[in-house]
């Protein structure tokens, strides 16, 4: 069959349209992903920066994270669980009016997820400071790779941990918050956890680059000799590196929860990877570095979904770790200072 | 003001420093020096903390302080410039400065010490907001005294100053070190370049592996014999 001109000028405009279309939603999708993989690629790029040394576990960081707000949300939203608490323990009986406040208004719910996100990044950062203490410390003068077979063990016991004593299977993560959707698939759920990234980053960024302890910390990943002799307590500056990148990371946990409605004990693999793949990518040790390749990498994967096929999707950061790392091993802003001795 | 009495320090099966004793009284310009290997630096690691002595004892304005790590070390006025200079290379010159101010709260003082420490070196002045890495070996060394200045030290330790730098630069830094000595600094300087080293110092002490040989004032050890041939390279 022939088309007039006319039609056929019809036809490119609509499969332009449709194309755009799909760059604009995968870019939507991109970002959102992207802001996850910038706070998780952050946990990665940190600990390197100060110890030399890949935090296998920080994956699990993640997982925790989720597996944390998970739980105080169900601890003051689900019926079932309230029902079970307040039988065995009275003095918990607030417990049913609270849920009925959050549950009832908006400022509720916004105070709701203040308390989920906090208590799962203060409980993930004090985990991430316990893993320290108890899995890397003792090895911190041991060949550099001991501390990174520690951390592939602590990454297996957490998995395991939570595959044996809480639950083998996804847990639904309850759909508490209000989506919305607009155009070009894009709803309140995303816009809320591109924000919330982009919130954190910034303010992370902030306090590293203009308070004293934030410099400190950059003083002690450039030489942690010379930080010690000015009066810099190393150990309390690395407790609270592992502090502050698991509780970002689980921050990450909770929006996947949210976004993808479920969290399972072997969630952190795939997102742990493509993060510490975002961290290569900006160049392993600078902040701004991970957060600008955890947004390449999110925007990347989500047009190579959209556009190739959605089973390529996990191959793509893989792709890209290898180029990088073939290519620009430094990473897009790795060191650019010439040092001089 | 310093007295260290039979210290010890290896590391790992090496025993590098091997029962020195030696004082530093306040308002001294003490050097140590000694060949490669003598074990100067590994001195000054073990007073400041960087490395913790297998026995011995430091006494510092009468406290003991063998084997107390460097952060605290450096609290109680004691401060290392080390060897290589080790300034923050990706942080700009202002915030090394502040660096070495980290653990003081008078912000007021501050302020006015970091006037101070760009008036004695004004290179450092005009450098504020360049990154220390991209400064010559020369400004790194000042940036390396200046920020020990902010710590307030009534004891400064300097390991190889003059280390790499050109013989016009070594001089202006031996000034420095002069006129802080005059501002009531007690100096314990470490150096392979003895002849500048001694001319500034009243006492000296001669280390040879790990243990002194030698110590006089700096104008009996200069005069000495076996130190010349030694250290000067005459024959």
């Amino acid at each position: 069959m022939r088309l007039s001109s006319r039609n056929r000028a019809a036809v490119t405009f609509v499969r332009d349209i449709l194309f755009m279309d799909t760059i604009i939603q995968q870019l939507v999708n991109g970002v959102t992903l992207g802001g996850m993989y910038a706070l998780i690629a952050l946990g990665y790029t940190l600990v390197y920066g100060i110890l030399l040394m890949i935090n296998f576990a920080h994956s699990e960081m993640f997982m925790s994270g989720a597996y944390f707000g998970l739980f105080t949300m169900l601890f003051f939203t689900d019926e079932g669980m309230i029902g079970k608490v307040t039988s065995a323990l009275p003095w918990m009986s607030w417990l049913t009016p609270a849920r009925e406040f959050f549950l009832g208004s908006t400022f509720g719910l916004i105070l709701l997820f203040v308390i989920v996100f906090g208590v799962a990044a203060v409980l993930t950062g004090l985990l991430g400071m316990l893993i320290e203490r108890v899995a890397y410390r003792p090895l911190r003068n041991a060949p550099r790779l001991a501390p990174l077979i520690s951390a592939i063990g602590v990454s297996i016991f957490l998995q395991n941990a939570v595959l044996l004593w809480v639950d083998s299977k996804a847990i639904p993560f309850p759909s508490i918050f209000p989506v919305k959707t607009f155009a070009y698939g894009i709803n309140s759920l995303k816009i809320f956890i591109v924000v919330a990234s982009f919130v954190l980053l910034i303010f992370l960024d902030t306090f590293v680059s203009k308070t004293k302890i934030g410099k400190a910390m950059r003083a002690t990943s450039q030489d942690r000799d010379a930080a010690g002799l000015m009066g810099i307590d190393i150990n309390s500056v690395i407790a609270l590196t592992f502090f502050i990148g698991p509780a970002l990371g689980a921050v990450a946990g909770i929006f996947h929860g949210m976004y993808y409605g479920a969290v399972i004990f072997n969630m952190g693999f795939f997102p742990g990877i493509k993060s510490f793949t975002a961290a290569v990518l900006g160049g392993i040790g600078n902040l701004r570095g991970a957060m600008l390749g955890g947004f390449v990498l999110g925007i990347i994967e989500s047009l190579g979904a959209g556009f190739i096929s959605t089973g390529y999707k996990d191959v793509i950061a893989f792709v890209i770790l290898i180029v990088v790392l073939i290519f620009k091993p430094g990473g897009l802003l790795g060191e650019s200072v010439v040092e001089k001795v | 003001m310093l007295k260290v009495t039979d210290l010890n320090t290896s590391y790992g099966k090496i025993h590098a420093i091997r029962g020195i004793s030696f004082e530093v009284h306040e308002g001294e310009i003490v050097t140590l020096i000694g060949a490669n290997g003598a074990g100067k630096s590994t001195t000054l690691k073990t007073l400041s903390g960087m490395l913790a002595p297998t026995s011995g004892s430091i006494l510092f304005k009468d406290e003991e302080i063998a084997g107390t790590p460097a952060h605290k070390v450096t609290a109680k006025r004691i401060v290392h410039v080390p060897e290589g200079r080790r300034i923050f290379s990706q942080m700009t010159v202002r915030e090394n400065l502040e660096m070495g101010a980290f653990l003081r709260k008078d912000k007021d003082q501050i302020e006015k010490d970091l006037e101070e420490v760009y008036e004695l070196f004004p290179r450092l002045k005009e450098r504020l907001n360049q990154k220390g890495g991209t400064l010559s070996g020369g400004e790194q060394q000042m940036l390396a005294i200046g920020r020990a200045l902010m710590s307030k030290p009534d004891l400064l330790m300097l390991d190889e100053p003059s280390m790499g730098l050109a013989p016009v630069v070594v001089e202006t830094i031996f000034e420095i070190i002069k006129e802080l000595n005059k501002q009531g600094i007690t100096i314990l300087l470490v150096e392979q370049n003895a002849n500048v080293a001694l001319s500034i110092a009243d006492r000296g002490y001669v280390l040879e592996t790990g243990k002194i040989k030698l110590t006089g004032t700096g104008a009996e050890l200069l005069k000495d014999e076996s130190v010349r041939k030694a250290y000067l390279g005459e024959e």
